[in-house]
């Protein structure tokens, strides 16, 4: 339930924020880091950033990301 | 990349011969148990290393009288029910948010902020939002109170189930299981409030605190830095997820919880009662809270018949060593909630087909 993706801001208007990750993109608020600017990598836990992250990280996770997903499409997936 | 990981395994190796004994490490944090048996790292390691899956998942380690609670809050007619999605199989006496009926005041959100707009968009019905998760989870929380009072937003309210995880480290040291050796910290939880804040773990119980990401490359990076601090008898707290962690964490996040709420005594499932390990709603926000608007009282209500999650959260036991895992327990048909989330120690066990008996 801690889990947190990495995501670009690519709009930014006071502490509302709409992020890109891995091609989708939602909403976030920015409430939590103090500077935070446009095109910055950030942390999104439960649409709020949580800390700003550097390139190599974000795509690192979007990997793993991207490999659980290919799990997830077999058979005998759990939801919830 | 293999370097690095053929580097680490000869470390990890190295320090269970020396030690001469089992190794315990316990990961906190249900994200590092699903990585953990995702990435095979488990198959890596020798067979002197133990690794425990603690009271890391926030569904998991939610006492049974929360549940309990919500679902008799459901059955109020003027009542919507805002949670994240996890919360709704979980089974409490008389069935789950998903199997009562009628089941359409209970709404699933992905973030806080739906929670308050479900409250702007309902205005003749109280919206109670179940507010559970760790450090990670309690500043998105936190700041739609303060929204709350600050747009006077009346019929919403939060049911606080936060929780902290120092001390149910300590707690576990302290009686539970003091057979743990050391402690893989959690990745995002540690985001927030810095991996400083593991010190008084080392301290107190000197035992090895170290924050890791969710890589497996990290992970058993986190793991190899345990075993050498362990052999050379040392106890340290220490990140290797330098990209997101800090010593001092998330201040601003921090300060956001510490205007809403204080550390209070509380249940959590396995556990019983801790010292100062849930996050209540200070008296200014009292009435958003659902415990006093509804007048409700915190008493531990017994388990579901059968169901050890509790000492599975312990790591007393594995989940196969429960008699009901795989049989009446089942992903589809969850007796506990540690098969229920994703995150559960249960739920990894049976999906990642551990199912031997001895793992």
């Amino acid at each position: 339930m801690c889990l947190a993706i990495p995501a670009r801001i690519i709009e930014l208007t006071g502490d509302n924020a709409v992020v890109d990750a891995m091609g989708n993109h939602f909403k976030a608020k920015t409430t939590l880091l103090k500077d935070v600017k446009l095109g910055d990598l950030v942390l999104v836990h439960a649409g709020f950033a949580i800390t700003i992250v550097d390139e190599e990280e974000a795509r690192e996770t979007w990997e793993l990301i991207a490999e659980i997903n290919d799990y997830n499409k077999t058979p005998n997936k759990i939801s919830g | 990349m293999l370097d690095r990981i053929y580097k680490a395994q000869n470390l990890i190796s190295e320090a269970c011969k020396k030690q001469g004994r089992a190794i315990n490490i316990m990961e906190v944090c249900g994200t590092h148990t699903v990585a953990i048996f995702r990435s095979g790292i488990r198959a890596t390691l020798p067979e002197g290393l133990n690794l425990l899956s603690g009271p890391g998942c926030p569904v998991c380690v939610t006492d049974q009288s929360y549940i309990d609670t919500v679902l008799e809050l459901a059955d109020k007619s003027d009542v919507l029910i805002a949670t994240y999605g996890d919360m709704i199989r979980v089974p409490g006496h008389g069935g789950s948010l998903e199997t009562r009926q009628p089941a359409n005041n209970v709404k699933v959100v992905f973030s806080s902020q739906d929670a308050i707009q479900i409250a702007k968009d309902n205005s003749d019905k109280t919206v109670i939002f179940l507010a559970v998760g760790f450090e990670t989870t309690a500043p998105a929380t936190g700041v739609i109170v303060m929204q709350a009072a600050r747009e006077k937003i009346e019929n919403f309210c939060i049911l606080s189930g936060h929780k902290l995880v120092v001390p149910a480290m300590r707690a576990l040291l302290s009686g539970k299981n003091d057979k743990i050796d050391a402690f893989l910290c959690p990745g995002h939880v540690s985001v927030i409030i810095g991996y400083g804040a593991y010190e008084e773990i080392v301290r107190d119980f000197k035992r090895p605190c170290v924050v890791a990401g969710f890589e497996p490359i990290q992970i058993i990076e986190g793991l190899a830095e345990i075993c050498h601090q362990l052999v050379e008898g040392a106890a340290e707290t220490k990140s290797i997820y330098k990209a997101a962690v800090t010593e001092k964490g998330n201040l601003k996040a921090q300060q956001i919880i510490s205007e809403c709420f204080e550390a209070a005594d509380g249940y959590w499932r396995g556990l019983g009662k801790i010292d100062k390990s849930t996050l209540k709603l200070k008296d200014k926000y009292s009435r958003f809270d659902a415990y006093q608007r509804y007048n409700i009282t915190e008493t531990p209500h017994a388990e579901l018949e059968g169901c050890r999650c509790g000492e599975v959260l312990c790591g007393l036991i594995r989940p196969p060593e429960c008699s009901l895992f795989g049989k009446k327990c089942t992903p589809q048909s969850p007796v506990g909630p540690c098969m229920v989330s994703s995150e559960g120690t249960c739920a990894a066990y049976y999906k990642y087909g551990t199912r031997r008996k001895k793992s």
